[in-house]
């Protein structure tokens, strides 16, 4: 009742806040296309980024996999985890390729993903465009963590 | 040779067709409240009958003020597509017997786009997608005098996607799409593939290029709603699949 008055439409209780001159607001889907949508631009970054997630994933399942079998289940499982392992692990340039190549494909994809689910989901443009920074700020400080410590691995560290 | 009418008179006698169905509709009318709320009407109707017929009982004899667009009525012009049974389909080809009558028949309006009243909704935004990769021929050069001949081969390539009819089931149960209007959504990307496809069309290249955008073919996520939800049958996502290769193959 308290808002039918301070509205001062309805005067009565009950009475119905709209009527013909007056009707009551429809609910609009979000961003709803128009004849102001902007058309199309040119360039291939959307067909990339879906082929990218196609081809990163099938290599990704072969170096995720074997790196999980590596680490947890062959020769003493996980208990054989420790600096002395990793530092033996990555003396080799294989090893170090593996690990790599793998944080990057993972993280973009990962990254990739996650674009695309905030550029279905979040509504407001301000919204999507501060989630999608702090998701790049996310991913280029976690790659270039990761690659630093790859290279510059030092086993004899104190 | 008599017994089969006597059978028949009998079976008629103590046998009614009709049973009792409940209709839980999705009610939203802006004159009289901001709220959309559920209704229950119970009707005598034949199960054998349609939904729209159902629809029709309702709004002829019980309560007039219900709204709900339909025209042909038979499957063709594409105008009652709504949400029974939380599936997108055409009142006017959906069976109450195929839809269990026992319990309550819900309708709804169909998700992502505008509710106007009742069951209608604003159909714009998806004809506008549907402007928006021009589905009509576009050819260069003289016209010819005579018809545009061609092989039945080149006719079959595109055949699944002439059989739109505009209903919007596709579009709006695609998740995509509720959540972003901006995606081009199922029936316009089917209806661009109906003209890339086309052997007579020249402009195939301007369409790809349409749907290679952001909001394009490659928002698609495949789940496949939209080729369950289609009361025509067009394998949709297959469609949408047959643009994204030919973007990819155009490529590389």
């Amino acid at each position: 009742m308290s808002e039918t008055t301070t509205k001062g439409i309805g005067e009565v209780e009950n009475v119905s806040l709209y009527d013909v001159d007056n009707p009551a607001p429809v609910i609009e889907p979000p961003r709803k296309r128009t004849k102001k949508t902007p058309k199309a631009t040119r360039g291939n970054f959307e067909m990339y980024g879906w082929l990218f997630m196609r081809l990163s994933g099938i290599v990704l399942v072969v170096l995720v996999l074997g790196h999980l079998l590596i680490q947890l289940v062959l020769d003493g499982g996980v208990s054989k985890i420790g600096f002395a392992f990793v530092a033996g692990r990555w003396a080799s340039p294989f090893w170090q390729a593996w690990d790599l190549i793998m944080l990057w494909l993972a993280m973009l994809h990962g990254a990739n993903g996650l674009r695309t689910i905030i550029n279905d989901y979040a509504e407001r443009d301000n919204t999507r465009f501060w989630l999608k920074m702090l998701l790049y700020t996310a991913t280029v400080f976690t790659v270039l963590l990761g690659t630093l410590v790859i290279f510059t691995f030092d086993p004899n560290i104190r | 040779m008599a017994t089969p009418v006597l059978d028949k008179a009998e079976a008629g006698a103590t046998a009614s067709p009709y049973i009792t169905v409940t209709f839980r509709i999705r009610r939203f009318n802006p004159e009289l409240s901001e709220d959309a709320v559920w209704e229950d009407f119970r009707i005598e109707i034949d199960p054998k009958e349609r939904v729209l017929d159902g629809l029709h009982k309702i709004k002829w004899d019980l309560d007039g003020s219900l709204t709900f667009r339909r025209s042909c009525a038979h499957g063709i012009c594409g105008s009652d597509a709504m949400r029974i049974n939380g599936k997108n389909r055409l009142a006017c080809k959906t069976l109450i017997k195929d839809i269990n009558p026992e319990k309550p028949i819900t309708v709804e309006p169909i998700k992502g786009l505008t509710v106007l009243k009742d069951l209608v909704v604003d159909m714009e935004p998806f004809f506008q997608a549907y402007r928006d990769v021009m589905p009509f021929l576009i050819t260069s050069g003289n016209e010819p005098t005579r018809e545009r001949l061609q092989s039945p081969e080149d006719r079959e390539r595109f055949d699944d996607t002439t059989k739109c009819i505009l209903c919007a089931a596709c579009t709006s149960s695609c998740p995509v799409f509720w959540n972003d209007g901006q995606y081009f959504g199922p029936a316009a990307i089917v209806n661009a593939h109906r003209f890339i496809f086309d052997s007579r069309d020249e402009a195939g290249e301007q369409r790809l290029e349409i749907l290679n955008d952001r909001d394009g073919v490659w928002r698609c996520r495949t789940t496949f709603n939209c080729t369950d939800a289609c009361p025509r049958g067009i394998e949709v996502t297959k469609a949408i699949q047959e643009v994204k290769r030919a973007l990819i193959t155009r490529r590389f």
